[in-house]
């Protein structure tokens, strides 16, 4: 990326200079970006992971309601473009009458109930991973269905799907830039006011990429360090 | 029957009947264990007999009659069906032990989460089993770090540490290397000499001749005959089980 930036065809030193004054003239927005976009992305997340275990809960339970509910949930809600959510939420949802919420709220829910749906899914798809004779070891010991869950199969259907389930989060930490369509000023947003100020957009936009780049490694650190540190658990 | 129960039987089945689709795989079985009875099941593969014992605290459903255990019917779902398999401990061929947790914390889960036991009590309970079928040193460890063996034995003190009235054994040494047999059936024997009442399905005749008050033979689906070890092995009287016998016992 430093490299790729610092080979222009003349004046190396100067344009580098520029792109660099680019980032540090800017500090507060590029800060406030991502701290908004951190916000987002750390909050949907617990929620999304709170929501999806709960609903690959309710696809793996022996109640046949709740099995419906959590299909016609996940159906609907995961094959909607989040746009989509977006939209309904920033401008359907002020029209329904119900307690105003800000934007970043509005944005909060729309990606927590999109990310959950894949939550879910990756869960239970690690849930099918655990042998039956996990379950009914469980069940033998008198542990209700609840208990054998959250004790017993949930525990290992995440170590399981430790990759898939951390591309969702990376997935939904891209998903924040979406907000910015919705005013609410992170990451994605970082653009359209800089260029109010007169930067160049391509060098600002490459310095918003290098910064989720970064981000995003630093989600894949956790997967290799859980994926280590489970490692022996089969 | 010939050893039919003075007292109220701890389990006991009555005109049970299962098909697994066109298949009748338990065909009117009526069987009583009294307390402290070790009941072995012998038979050839898919006889029924796995499907019998796990009938027994319901991991199998049954299409008709009736299961008591303790005199209680065996409820269908929910808190209740929990609350008896607590009494009801069982072992698996393929062991089952919680892949995720330690040696202690699978025995130790049980007595936490459903007996409410204070873990320093479950604790304390735990290493004793442990220390009685011989796998103590391995407490801090998990599962796949154990033998076959270790893990079984681990599995039995798992089962002991709910305090059941009765303990199922769904062929518990047939996913094991030979000689890691003896180190299971040896704690199985201790268990029957202490008094546990036990249902075994094994193919290990000398735990049967060893162990058992009464061997059931059964063969596609039926309860064939029933008798103590040295009648039925030395005198089978059905004509299955002499040919059972006669290709196992050459």
């Amino acid at each position: 990326m430093v490299r790729r930036l610092a080979r222009p065809h003349h004046r190396p030193a100067r344009k580098w200079q520029r792109s660099v004054d680019t980032l540090l003239n800017n500090l507060d927005i590029f800060t406030t970006g991502f701290k908004n976009t951190a916000i987002l992305f750390v909050v949907s997340a617990v929620f999304a992971l709170i929501l999806g275990t709960i609903v690959g809960g309710m696809r793996v339970s022996p109640v046949p309601v709740m099995r419906a509910m959590g299909t016609v949930y996940v159906n609907i809600v995961r094959n909607t473009p989040l746009t989509l959510i977006f939209f309904f939420f920033v401008f359907g949802y002020p029209k329904l009458g119900l307690a105003e919420l800000s934007y970043p709220v509005l944005a909060i829910i729309a990606l927590t109930l999109y990310t959950a749906t894949y939550v879910a899914e990756t869960l239970r798809a690690g849930i099918n991973t655990v042998p039956l004779g996990q379950a009914e070891a469980a069940r033998a010991i008198g542990l209700p269905f609840m208990q054998s869950l959250s004790l017993v199969i949930l525990p290992q259907a995440f170590r399981a799907v430790m990759p898939p389930m951390i591309s969702v989060f990376i997935a939904l930490l891209k998903n924040t830039t979406v907000a910015a369509g919705f005013s609410v000023a992170e990451a994605g947003a970082i653009r359209a006011n800089l260029s109010e100020r007169g930067e160049p957009a391509i060098v600002v936009l490459l310095w918003v990429a290098f910064v989720f780049v970064v981000l995003v490694a630093l989600l894949s650190a956790i997967q290799h360090h859980f994926e280590k540190k489970w490692q022996v658990t089969r | 029957m010939t050893t039919e129960p003075a007292v109220r039987p701890l389990v006991s089945l009555k005109n049970v009947n299962k098909h697994f689709g066109a298949l009748h795989v338990l065909q009117n079985i009526n069987l009583d264990v009294s307390k402290g009875e070790v009941v072995v099941i012998i038979g050839p593969s898919g006889s029924g007999k796995s499907t019998l014992c796990r009938a027994i605290n319901r991991l199998e459903t049954i299409d008709d009659g009736e299961i008591l255990i303790d005199g209680k019917r065996l409820p269908s779902e929910g808190k209740e069906l929990a609350a008896l398999r607590a009494d009801v401990g069982m072992v698996f061929q393929s062991f089952n032990l919680f892949a995720h947790k330690t040696i202690l914390e699978n025995v130790t889960l049980g007595p936490i989460k459903v007996k409410n036991m204070r873990p320093a009590d479950a604790k304390e309970l735990a290493t004793n089993l442990l220390t009685r079928v011989g796998v103590a040193t391995q407490a801090e460890k998990l599962p796949a770090q154990l033998s076959g063996g270790q893990q079984q034995r681990v599995a039995i003190a798992r089962a002991l540490a709910m305090k059941p009235k009765v303990i199922l054994f769904d062929e518990p040494t047939s996913a094991l290397d030979p000689e890691m047999i003896n180190e299971v059936l040896d704690v199985m024997v201790e268990l029957a000499a202490e008094g546990m009442t036990m249902v075994v399905v094994t193919h290990e005749m000398g735990f049967a001749r060893k162990a058992a008050n009464r061997v059931v033979f059964m063969a596609d689906g039926e309860i064939v005959e029933q008798d103590t070890p040295e009648q039925f092995f030395t005198n089978p009287r059905s004509l299955r089980a002499q040919e059972f016998l006669s290709k196992i016992l050459k």
